[in-house]
């Protein structure tokens, strides 16, 4: 394997708050320095970075592959390399594939499948309940072992709070934190916010209380079994708040953020427009609001994708009868960045989120510049503005309520393990 | 983009009837104007004029209608267009095929102007989003979202009863959070400027934020009757006592049905409408129904006319108004 020496770029590392020019030498798919060459650094080639950033690759927390099972929608090889092209070197898939995530040999197969693909890392999400059925638990020890990095629902709820507290204590057991979705079922059967769009579109609407009971469920036994949960996609003002005071509590609970809800709001239902039919639904402005406020703050720790590629009839229905979903790997850095330069909060701050802040959450040694970790990079220029065309994304999904936005920031070279996976 | 403007040609021209919402009370009042002209064909032994030969109307109910449909059926006859009824519940769409592909094979037949209801709020909108230029969309209701030309007629019949409607106030009772009717009525009212609009239901059946539509909302019916000169009555469906929003029929008529000793608390001279159809004895009692200040079979009537001006309208076959 070719070493490597990435010079001239502005190396920001969110987890040590390392923020400087500074030379990146890599050598056997690990950073072997940063600042001064290393000892006996083997011949190498060289990477110019001027005028980039030079970061951790980006970790998501929840990007859907669609495959197993939907592979008209995406496969692991589209969309990890869509994951690439946006700067994300690992991707971390929810279990409700087809079949589900809930036996050690679907977890081979995802993993074989990446492997193959040979471009982002790619980490399956386990079942916490069999089937994601919420009536048995999922062989969670040997999920783990097979190589999943946490347990969960997708967006699957476990009505049975028997059996919800009994999965959360298993999963303490095993030393796996469990990801759930912040939605009550019977609150959540429709498909917009529960505000004044949805009321003159006659949608039928999610209220805000559909999270706020599911979050303050979770929470509850959170404390009761000390279970480490993260809270998959928050949507509302609302249930930060209950995030917040649990965390002030000293809850072992985390939460992220789908990065299209820091940047849309509920009016971008207007005219029916079912690309913005999405799970959880876009929310009001003092929503969106609050969500960046969280981001900045650090209550919310990391900012997901939540990409769930479509192929094009599935956005060709009446709003309600459409799929709910974007194709969102390829605007996930530009969204970080956009907060950056609507003046939320700094670089390093917003990077940690979508780098250090998810891979905290999973345990994994990545989502950071220290030496010896693996040399999952990402290059971008800062200064270049990207347009938001879906027609050409990597991805298999066309779909965002994005398209025609302009978001900053220019994805320029992608890293896993040392070898140049982009261009 | 502002909801409605899909309706609108690039000349302002009304292009398809999606929703009352950004339609205006000018384009509302010329379809009104428009419709009192065709009110006196309807009014003649030969009920027809020559505006849509040549022309082929599709009626294309995704949901069941008797009213509607026919009053589309029989606007589209006197202006002597050529009219296909479509049961879709028992053709394609049950084998399979989407909503677009029934449009898109319509529209190979010729045919010049889709009227269309269909369970999804928004179905209207897409349908008008993918069909050719020359080609017209009129929305028959679509899921909770809009019923246009219901609210017009209703519009229509108020102003016939009650010309100076800017200094009059309307209540609407009942099930506003599942009515189409009521949200159309509601743009349509407010864009001729109508002196007050109310809602009267209790808060299970009222749509959130509705206040930022200009409505004053109550959850007591005498309270909100008061001194109104247009009641709107709207027809509660059983489905809403399965969905825990009421606990029963009897207790909804209890509390919200219109009697004949809550209609006095209305001035005298008040009118009681009612889109149909009507659940006598859930939230109207018969005696109103069938009273002096009923005017619900009129509404019928009307719908005709007014379904004419709107499919002349879009069609830009309507006769040019004077000073025009």
């Amino acid at each position: 394997m070719t070493a490597l020496r990435i010079t001239g770029g502005r190396v920001i590392d969110p987890g040590s708050g390392h923020d400087a020019e500074a030379d990146v030498w890599i050598d056997a798919g690990r950073i072997a320095a940063i600042g001064a060459a290393p000892a006996s650094f083997p011949s190498h080639e060289r990477i110019d970075a001027a005028g980039c950033i030079v970061c951790p690759g980006l970790v998501d927390l929840s990007a859907r592959l669609r495959e197993p099972g939907e592979r008209h929608k995406g496969t692991i090889a589209s969309e990890s390399r869509a994951a690439i092209a946006g700067g994300v070197t690992t991707v971390c898939c929810p279990p409700d594939t087809a079949p589900v995530v809930d036996a050690p040999a679907t977890v081979e197969l995802i993993r074989q499948r990446a492997i193959e693909a040979d471009q982002a890392r790619v980490y399956p999400i386990g079942a916490l309940t069999a089937g994601l059925d919420g009536q048995y638990l999922a062989p969670m020890r040997a999920l783990a072992r097979a190589g999943c990095p946490a347990l969960g629902q997708a967006d699957r709820d476990v009505a049975d709070s028997h059996v919800l507290r009994s999965a959360l204590a298993y999963a303490a057991t095993i030393d796996r934190p469990v990801i759930l979705p912040a939605c009550t079922p019977s609150l959540g059967h429709g498909c917009a916010h529960e505000g004044t769009i949805a009321s003159g579109l006659g949608l039928p609407g999610i209220p805000v209380a559909a999270e706020t009971t599911a979050v303050a469920r979770i929470i509850a036994l959170v404390a009761d079994t000390g279970a480490r949960v993260h809270i998959g996609r928050l949507s509302s003002a609302a249930a930060v708040d209950l995030l917040a005071r649990a965390k002030a509590d000293g809850l072992p609970v985390s939460a992220d953020v789908a990065a299209h809800q820091l940047e849309l709001t509920e009016s971008a239902l207007t005219g029916f427009d079912a690309r913005a039919h999405l799970r959880p639904p876009l929310r009001s402005a003092g929503d969106r609001d609050a969500l960046r406020e969280a981001v900045a703050a650090g209550v919310i720790d990391a900012i997901c994708s939540d990409h769930r590629p479509h192929e094009p009839d599935a956005k060709r229905r009446p709003f309600e009868a459409s799929d709910p979903g974007l194709s969102g790997l390829e605007t996930l850095l530009g969204l970080v960045l956009a907060r950056v330069a609507a003046g939320d909060c700094d670089l390093v701050t917003a990077l940690a989120r979508v780098t250090a802040g998810p891979a905290r959450i999973l345990d994994l040694d990545l989502g950071h510049l220290r030496p010896d970790a693996p040399a999952d990079l990402c290059i971008f220029d800062p200064d270049t503005e990207t347009a938001v065309e879906p027609d050409r994304f990597v991805s298999r999904g066309h779909d965002t309520p994005l398209a025609g936005h302009t978001l900053p920031g220019r994805v320029r070279t992608v890293l896993v393990d040392g070898r140049i996976r982009s261009d | 983009m502002v909801e409605g403007d899909i309706q609108l040609a690039p000349d302002g021209r009304l292009r398809h009837c999606l929703t009352t919402e950004g339609m205006g009370g000018e384009r509302i009042t010329e379809i009104l104007d428009l419709a009192e002209s065709f009110a006196g064909v309807n009014d003649k032994t030969i009920k027809k004029v020559p505006l849509l030969r040549g022309h082929t109307v599709v009626n294309l109910f995704f949901e069941s209608s008797t009213r509607t449909r026919s009053t589309f059926e029989l606007a589209a006859k006197r202006l002597s267009a050529d009219v296909l009824n479509i049961d879709v519940q028992r053709s394609a769409t049950s084998k399979g095929e989407s909503l677009l592909d029934t449009i898109a094979n319509l529209q190979a037949m010729q045919c010049d102007l889709f009227v269309m209801r269909h369970p999804e709020s928004g179905a209207s909108h897409l349908v008008a989003r993918h069909v050719d230029d020359d080609v017209h969309v009129i929305n028959a209701g679509d899921g909770l979202h809009a019923h246009p030309t219901q609210a017009l007629l209703d519009v229509f019949t108020m102003r016939r009863h009650k010309p100076d409607l800017s200094e009059r106030s309307v209540a609407i009772v009942g099930d506003l959070r599942h009515s189409r009717v009521a949200r159309s009525e509601i743009h349509a009212l407010r864009a001729l400027g109508v002196g007050e609009i109310r809602a009267i239901a209790p808060r299970t059946l009222l749509p959130v934020d509705l206040e930022a539509l200009g409505v004053r909302v109550y959850e007591d019916i005498d309270a909100g009757l008061a001194d109104v000169d247009i009641v709107v009555m709207l027809r509660l469906q059983r489905e809403r006592m399965e969905h825990a929003l009421l606990p029963s029929s009897s207790e909804y008529f209890a509390g919200w049905g219109l009697t004949p000793e809550r209609l006095a608390r209305a001035r005298p001279d008040a009118i009681v409408m009612h889109p149909g159809p009507t659940n006598r004895g859930v939230e109207i009692d018969s005696r109103v129904a069938d009273g002096p200040q009923s005017v619900i079979l009129e509404q019928v009537t009307n719908g005709i006319a007014i379904r004419m001006a709107v499919m002349a309208l879009v069609t830009g076959t309507a006769p040019q108004r004077e000073g025009r």
